[in-house]
């Protein structure tokens, strides 16, 4: 197995001279900044992991003359507090890859949908902002961002999700396809990427694609900021080199008796000490938008699957049956089987319901329950029935 | 007031979002009167209003209090003391989980994630975070507003 040490990598929140990055890659030609964001290999911070420069280039394709970017701030995965922290420190970056992914695939207007949780942020993101519009007048370009605030929705953290609450609606996920490259923000091709990836693109644009490539696996090329919490003795945020094992991060963050961790959020997948040293935290194995939440063997994995599973009750949207009862079943399925209602081997039933989930449900949500459930259900049964 | 943020925000359907949530900002809630009036000035009926800002936790279409209390329940502040938290504002507030005080001045509710695990236990109090929470700094907090 080809893991990596744990390397801690200082790229996100490094200063940079945005400006000398700005007026390089306004005079870079669309298609240039596009390669060099493919061969950095960058794949979506936000937890799904697409590939960041294929959206771009299917954005830039379209013929239509109108098309966004959109910033996906909607940070809202249990155990993810790291697009805060970017946002906080070096949210000039963040505007400047919006810029730059704008002059990529031909969009003059930029809409950071931020979740209602970070409203206190606002005034100095808009005193940053106010900067960001006059230095991109002064280089001579045209680029325009705006702000859109969420309301406490999980949800709207998908993509088409978002389109729907930013022109008004209830936050629904669309059917795809169409897919937003084609048919994202007003019916208009747009590109929506997350807080961190917009960063990187930015930093891979300043320093080069071969110097990024350097950090990382084939799969999961260069760093990603973590957002550690849990049963940790030093919890925070660690922008980190992808390819450890679990087993390195444990020896790094944990407490001398960690059981679990669970990686990626309630939506990603639990990770038992049995398993650490075979798990890479990456695309090749466990990938995630950078929560890692570290469990002693003090903790009960039944309360933390039934928390994760009361989550999603409470953030299913309801559009589509599977999530929406799928959900409100599992939670109750596995307080009877604690309760002794039902028999142990109900467990097995459940765990077919989350199967149904994953390829029944319409969005990310419903298709993501299963993999706490299961992970949890396989490896703590003991746990969860008694 | 709801004629104003029109005004501002424009009488497209995109505007719904930004008036809903500068009314909530300004009268902690959404009425029915209010709801029906922006309906009015948007030119959609006063269900799709309703439908809309039912969706969203933070538009409220209940009646709160001054400050809204917003205490995270997920995992990482759960397994840190949540329940103290709880306990603690249920006691100086004298009202549960769900309620607003005769006053009218606090309303106690538990919330979703709101991003700070690495400080937790934490609350919102109308948009201000509040992290590493102990029932004295609890009780601190809420004194605080309650001089205000």
């Amino acid at each position: 197995m080809n893991s990596k040490a744990l390397t801690k990598v200082d790229l996100i929140f490094e200063s940079i001279d945005a400006r000398e990055v700005l007026t390089t890659a306004f005079s870079m030609p669309n298609e240039k900044i596009i390669d060099q964001v493919l061969e950095s290999g960058l794949r979506g911070r936000g937890g799904a992991g697409f590939p960041t420069g294929m959206k771009w280039k299917f954005t830039a394709a379209e013929k239509d003359p109108e098309k966004y970017i959109v910033c996906n701030a909607d940070e809202g995965e249990p155990g993810t507090f790291k697009d805060r922290e970017i946002l906080d420190r070096v949210v000039y970056k963040v505007y400047g890859g919006m810029a730059i992914a704008g002059k990529a695939i031909g969009a003059k207007k930029g809409f950071i949908y931020l979740r209602g949780e970070y409203r206190f942020l606002l005034p100095q993101l808009y005193l940053e902002l106010h900067k960001f519009h006059k230095m991109i007048a002064e280089i001579g370009y045209d680029f325009n961002i705006e702000y859109r605030m969420g309301s406490g929705a999980y949800i709207c953290g998908e993509e088409s999700a978002l389109f729907e609450s930013i022109e008004g609606f209830r936050g629904e996920p669309r059917n795809k396809p169409p897919y937003p490259t084609t048919s994202g923000l007003f019916c208009k091709p747009t590109s929506i990427n997350n807080v961190e990836t917009l960063v990187t693109a930015m930093m891979i644009i300043a320093k080069g694609p071969q110097e990024y490539v350097k950090l990382g696996t084939k799969d999961s090329r260069g760093s990603k900021v973590f957002s550690v919490s849990g049963d940790t003795p030093v919890p925070g945020i660690y922008e980190l080199e992808l390819g450890m094992t679990v087993q390195q991060f444990v020896d790094e963050f944990g407490d001398g008796d960690t059981k679990a961790v669970q990686v990626g959020g309630a939506s990603g997948f639990c990770v038992p000490r049995k398993k650490f040293e075979e798990t890479i935290i990456g695309f090749e194995g466990v990938p995630t938008g950078g929560s890692m939440k570290l469990f002693n063997s003090s903790r009960s994995m039944y309360n933390v699957l039934h928390n994760y599973l009361d989550f999603f009750a409470e953030e299913s949207c309801g559009q589509c049956t599977p999530c929406r009862v799928g959900c409100q079943q599992l939670l109750k399925g596995v307080e009877k089987v604690k309760k002794g209602e039902a028999k142990s081997t109900y467990l097995n039933e459940l765990v077919k319901l989350a199967d149904t989930m994953k390829v029944a449900s319409k969005c990310g949500l419903g298709q993501s329950v299963g993999n706490a459930f299961k992970s949890i259900v396989e490896n703590f049964r003991e746990e969860i029935i008694y | 007031m709801v004629k104003d943020l029109a005004d501002k925000y424009g009488r497209t359907r995109e505007s719904l979002m930004p008036i809903l949530q500068d009314i909530v900002k300004k009268h902690n809630y959404l009425t029915d009167e209010a709801m029906v009036e922006v309906a009015t000035e948007l030119d959609i009926s006063a269900a799709e209003v309703y439908g809309t800002a039912s969706f969203y936790t933070f538009l409220d279409t209940e009646e709160r209090g001054k400050n809204v209390i917003r205490v995270c329940k997920t995992i990482t502040c759960s397994m840190k003391g949540k329940i103290d938290i709880i306990s603690t504002l249920e006691e100086i507030l004298k009202i549960k989980v769900g309620e607003t005080t005769p006053d009218k001045m606090f309303t106690l509710l538990e919330t979703n994630c709101i991003g700070w695990c690495h400080k937790a236990p934490a609350m919102l109090i109308n948009d201000m975070p509040y992290t590493d929470l102990t029932p004295e700094s609890v009780i601190d907090i809420i004194k605080g507003y309650m001089r205000k």
